[in-house]
């Protein structure tokens, strides 16, 4: 059994803004292109549910309607609904889609897998309403109405504010918006965004604009969710005090994370926590390039620069990916910024109880995994990071609260179906032979 | 102008979403759970990006979906896990 093949000069996997501007100037530069992405549609988190005809009444609607209008034109082939789960070959990508599991081959592959988000452990937090932070607003954005909903968001990074006025705007009552860094921290960030990235200001004053009726509170976090069978109250800690919130959701993540499991599967080299590239956004394996999220957590600007630098580079255009080397720096800088501004307090490791659940596909508690001394130990003796979210939630969890290392992807990247993984020992059989 | 409806059914109950709802929004509008952890905890969806497989539901006698990433058709059967 084998699975249907097809040839491309140029694959991109990720179709957020990085994988959408990179797919667009290699395929503008005459290369044949194929953008894949696990969604139902282009466009990743940030531009998640917008449709070209009503995107310029959202934040980066127009920039979005821009760049779609350009795919459109590229002749880049789009698989929407597709997830990359294996190299199944040097040079072949093993993908699985609803109906079926093909490979695609490429000589050259950008990888813009985006990022997720940093949820952490505390008592109550596997009951339903609980959501991420961008959780929430990605589930909004397909279609889940929160008006009328009592909402809290917590947890840390840029984020935050964006979701607040999304929900808000969607009609959602906002019950205040608990950031776990001291406003010391961004008061600092702020200043260097106003000499260095005056946009990005602006879009925050707006987003604060939108929320004006919602308090923003700093080095302020949520310890304990109750409720029978779902959400019914949120207890924050702030500044020594504790006091509890009646709300129906709980939007909660902890800044984000990059999505490795690809160019961890690949061998990229990774660096303090981020795939190591080149001026050209080349990993240490020769063809396989990096953006994006993959590369710091920057948001839309560094994936558009990321992603076009890559693309022209993917096509040959060297000079001209190396032209926009001084906007790639300037948000590279603003990445960085970020992760410091936003780094995780040591308070927040003492928030799961010895009861509470860190690993949430296998039921492992706290107690279990902190008599546990590494990752690996902790698959073996408790099935920590086993179940179907291959270690993607806990992972980041475990890395904060104990320090763990995490270990290598193995393939398949995603839990797949049986006849993808025969074509997968097909394959394997094939390269043996 | 109101936006089309589809009808789906979500453990034998019809439920009506606007077109385009994914099947995760349609879930946690309906207020049914996507599974139930190996201690029998119920389970919503957390990520809504296709990250955390909680919102893993069968459908159309199709398990382990990413109900995140499906979006609502009519006489979809969705069933939690």
């Amino acid at each position: 059994m084998s699975a249907t093949s097809a040839r491309f000069d140029v694959v991109v996997a990720g179709a957020g803004p990085g994988g959408i501007a990179a797919a667009v100037v290699a395929a503008e530069a005459g290369k044949r292109v194929c953008l894949l992405d696990a969604n139902a549609a282009p466009g990743g988190q940030i531009w998640r549910g917008l449709r070209a005809e009503t995107a310029r009444r959202y934040p980066h609607g127009a920039v979005f309607a821009a760049w779609m209008a350009r795919l459109e034109r590229s002749g880049c082939v789009v698989w929407s609904g597709s997830q990359v789960v294996d190299l199944a070959a040097p040079g072949r990508l093993r993908v699985e889609s609803e109906s079926e599991s093909r490979d695609v081959e490429f000589e050259r592959l950008i990888l813009a897998a985006g990022a997720r988000e940093r949820v952490l452990p505390f008592p109550g937090w596997t009951l339903p309403g609980v959501m991420g932070a961008g959780g929430a607003q990605a589930l909004v954005k397909s279609g889940l109405d929160p008006r009328g909903k009592r909402v809290v968001v917590a947890g840390s990074g840029p984020l935050l504010l964006a979701v607040a006025a999304g929900l808000t705007r969607a009609g959602a009552s906002v019950q205040g918006i608990f950031e776990q860094t001291p406003l010391s921290r961004l008061a600092g960030l702020g200043l260097r965004m106003m000499l260095t990235q005056p946009g990005k200001l602006a879009e925050g004053a707006r987003y604060r604009l939108q929320t004006l009726r919602t308090a923003y509170h700093f080095s302020s976090w949520v310890k304990q969710v109750e409720g029978r069978g779902r959400v019914e109250r949120v207890w924050i800690t702030s500044g020594g005090k504790d006091r509890a919130l009646d709300c129906d959701w709980l939007a909660c993540g902890f800044h984000l994370v990059p999505n490795l499991e690809l160019p961890r599967l690949f061998g990229c080299k990774i660096v303090e926590g981020y795939v190591a590239v080149d001026a050209l956004q080349q990993s240490s394996v020769p063809g396989v390039a990096c953006v994006g999220e993959l590369t710091g957590i920057g948001g839309l600007e560094k994936a558009l620069v990321e992603g076009q630098i890559a693309g022209l580079s993917a096509a040959g255009c060297e000079s001209m990916a190396l032209a926009l080397a001084l906007q790639r720096r300037r948000q590279q800088k603003f990445a960085l910024h970020l992760d410091r501004a936003f780094a995780l307090r040591a308070e927040l490791r003492g928030l799961p109880m010895e009861r509470t659940i860190v690993c949430r596909c296998e039921d492992v508690t706290h107690s279990a995994l902190s008599a546990c001394a590494s990752w690996r130990e902790a698959k073996l003796h408790t099935r920590c990071g086993m179940g179907a979210c291959q270690g993607r939630v806990c992972g980041a969890a475990t890395e904060f609260l104990y320090g763990w290392k995490p270990a290598d992807s193995r393939p398949p990247v995603y839990p797949v179906r049986v006849p993808t993984l025969a074509a997968e020992t097909d394959a394997a059989a094939v390269a043996r032979r | 102008m109101q936006p089309e409806e589809v009808s789906i059914t979500v453990n034998g109950r019809p439920v009506r979403v606007a077109a385009g709802t994914s099947i995760a929004a349609a879930l946690l509008m309906a207020g049914e759970p996507s599974r139930f952890s190996v201690t029998g905890e119920a389970r919503a969806p957390l990520c809504g990006m296709g990250i955390c497989m909680e919102c893993r539901v069968t459908v159309n006698g199709v398990p382990h979906r990413r109900s995140c990433l499906l979006t609502c058709a009519s006489d979809m059967e969705v069933v939690s896990e």
